[in-house]
């Protein structure tokens, strides 16, 4: 059977939605083994061990002083102590460099985005933004796939059990940038944007006030997005913006508000199941990509969409 | 020791020659490769180029014995990414051009750029782009780092040079979804840079002119030691099976607000069982 290592980094109290989706994709592939970069309570053990996880490896030294070079030497370690056949990978930039160093280290093919994957490894993808569908093989013994959120279903897991801890020794080399400093974000409380089956997106017509796209979200238990317009403006967090040159999503529902829908923005949402466009100028390009849309002010047609949600008790 | 004993830096910028985005873009021919027909210099390169800029700017300008050398990968036609740049100020160019490239996925051309830059000799600091707009897999620079054995500060939203003994040392910021760093790192160092750290100047009359007499040297793989089947589609590690353009998104219904436009938006989204 193909040992299928999957890669998992800065735990968290427990496992994240994405997280399972690798373990369980990874468990359809072969038999999973982990390799844990940070430091994790027993719980969240418990959790990987869950999805049959026999055992976990973590790296002897501390790989996350020096920027992706000390998590790539670990999981090269661990992919060749191992023999695995396949390695997952989460699809954030980190997790792309760290898949891009080891498919140098040991000469394997690296495959990112993945949506789907084929019994036979062939890997579906995204190309030009969302324009093209590319099938896609790895053509070395090893394939290093990186897999985007919500692509995969992350079926229940079992009953919670406790891996074996495996200490992998890595050599980490010398001519490294060194993480000097680290400021974590605050919190929001709402689902992360590439896990949200909603998003409610802000642009520069929302001047500064995101009050209403919260409530919205709030209310339909999505996640907030910005254009790079609303984020350059410093209205919100650098990392709420989808497009081009910052998120990749594709959820069940999109809401584009105060947007125009340059090529940009367009590239990082229109792969939505539903898009929905609220913008008070009608020639607006969003619109030429909305399942809904409605031209007015989205300060009058938020509040009320808001409340009716709450009426009618959703 | 100060700046001007520190000697000037050389910086290498790479370039990218890219079908643009403001036109369909087309996987095409028996391989399965871009479409390179109306194609422009990556904008998320100048960026790159932008910040090797004004890092001379800020340490005593070109009089200090600064150069900025702009490199391409690429067909007969991506010499126009390297000319974009003399033009917006870089000192010389490089073109790497071979058929043997063509087809090249991120690990062979990581390899034939590794092997050029390293044909080229000692640069300080190797400045890359964020992601190819085309390939936009963000591969290259990490495999890079990897392949040159040199210290790796990706996506950096800011950058800074200090000369410190007889070398330079580099501090950048890195944004990541949960929390931000700070890096550091000695130089000869491999960069790659967000579309946060600058504004993109254009070229003036004067950069176009003066582009005119700055050198571009052609380069091809017998130049770089490399052998053919080591790159290209024969030497890559993945390989485009099919590829399909995605039925462009319809039109729906757009309605305009007459009072009732969020009611009518709640109506849809239970519709499509949304809520
Ligand atoms: C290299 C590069 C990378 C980029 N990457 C990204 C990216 O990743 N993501 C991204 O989004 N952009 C990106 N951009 C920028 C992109 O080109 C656009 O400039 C940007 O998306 C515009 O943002 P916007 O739609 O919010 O603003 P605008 O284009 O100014 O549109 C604002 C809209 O709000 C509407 N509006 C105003 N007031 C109201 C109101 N009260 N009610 C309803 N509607 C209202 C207006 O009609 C208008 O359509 C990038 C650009 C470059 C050059
Ligand atoms: N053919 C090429 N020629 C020059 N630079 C390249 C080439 N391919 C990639 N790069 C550089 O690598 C960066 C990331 O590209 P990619 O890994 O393809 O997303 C680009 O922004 C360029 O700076």
């Amino acid at each position: 059977m193909t040992t299928v290592l999957v890669f998992l980094d800065h735990a968290g109290a427990s496992l994240a939605k994405s997280e399972r989706e690798l373990l369980s994709l990874g468990a359809s592939l072969g038999e999973v083994t982990v390799a844990l970069a940070g430091d994790a309570d027993q719980a969240y053990l418990d959790g990987v061990g869950s999805y049959g996880v026999q055992e976990v490896h973590r790296p002897e030294a501390a790989v996350s002083e020096v920027l992706v070079a000390g998590k790539a030497a670990f999981l090269d370690a661990t992919a060749r102590s191992t023999g695995a056949g396949i390695v997952l990978l989460g699809n954030s930039y980190e997790a792309k460099e760290i898949a891009a160093r080891v498919g140098v280290r040991i000469e394997a093919g690296v495959i990112t985005d993945v949506v789907a994957l084929a019994a036979d490894l062939t890997a579906t993808k995204s190309d030009f933004a969302g324009s093209y569908t590319v099938d896609c093989r790895v053509t070395t013994d090893v394939a290093i796939l990186t897999v985007k959120p919500n692509s995969f279903e992350a079926v229940e897991a079992g009953l919670p059990s406790p891996p074996r801890e495996v200490r992998v020794p890595v050599n980490v080399p010398a001519t490294v940038a060194r993480v000097t400093g680290r400021v974590d974000k605050p919190v929001s409380g709402r689902p992360a944007l590439t896990e949200a089956r909603v998003i409610v997106a802000g642009g520069r017509g929302v001047n500064g006030d995101f009050g209403p796209l919260e409530d919205l979200a709030d209310a339909l238990g999505g996640a907030v997005g910005a254009s790079r317009a609303a984020t350059d403006a410093g209205w919100i967090e650098h990392s709420a913006q989808i497009g081009q040159t910052g998120k990749t999503v594709s959820p069940q529902l999109y809401i584009s508000v105060g947007i125009s829908g340059a090529i940009q923005q367009k590239a990082g949402m229109q792969t939505s199941k539903v898009i929905v466009a609220i913008n008070k100028d009608a020639d607006s390009p969003v619109f030429e990509i909305a399942d809904f849309g409605i031209v007015g002010d989205l300060f009058a047609v938020l509040p009320q969409a808001t409340e009716e949600i709450r009426k009618r008790g959703l | 020791m100060d700046e001007a004993t520190a000697g000037g830096l050389r910086i290498a910028v790479l370039v990218k020659h890219v079908p643009d985005a403001q036109f369909d873009r087309h996987i095409g021919g028996d391989d399965l490769t871009t479409v390179r027909a109306e194609s422009i210099l990556s904008e998320l390169d100048e960026y790159a180029l932008e910040a090797a800029l004004q890092l001379v700017e800020a340490h005593g300008g070109p009089a200090a014995g600064h150069r900025v050398t702009a490199i391409t990968m690429g067909p007969a036609a991506a010499v126009a990414a390297v000319k974009k740049s003399l033009q917006i100020g870089a000192d010389d160019g490089v073109h790497l051009t071979d058929e043997a490239l063509n087809g090249s996925d991120a690990s062979a051309t990581s390899k034939a750029l590794a092997a050029l830059l390293r044909h080229l000799g000692a640069f300080d600091l190797v400045l890359t782009g964020m992601a190819s707009t085309d390939g936009e897999t963000s591969l290259v620079p990490a495999q890079l780092a990897e392949r040159l054995d040199l210290p790796q500060v990706t996506f950096a939203a800011s950058l800074e040079l200090t000369a410190a003994g007889s070398g330079w040392t580099l501090g950048a910021r890195r944004d990541n979804d949960t929390y931000a760093e700070t890096i550091e790192a000695t130089l000869p160092a491999l960069v790659s840079v967000t579309d946060q750290i600058n504004e993109p100047r254009y070229p003036n009359f004067k950069g176009i002119m003066a582009a005119k007499k700055k050198q571009i040297q052609v380069l091809s793989l017998a130049d770089i030691g490399l052998q053919q089947d080591e790159v290209g589609l024969a030497g890559s590690w993945t390989r485009v099976e099919a590829a399909a353009p995605r039925p462009p998104r319809s039109q729906g219904v757009v309605i305009t607000d007459e009072g009732d436009a969020g009611v009518r938006l709640v109506d849809f989204l239970a519709g499509q069982k949304l809520l």
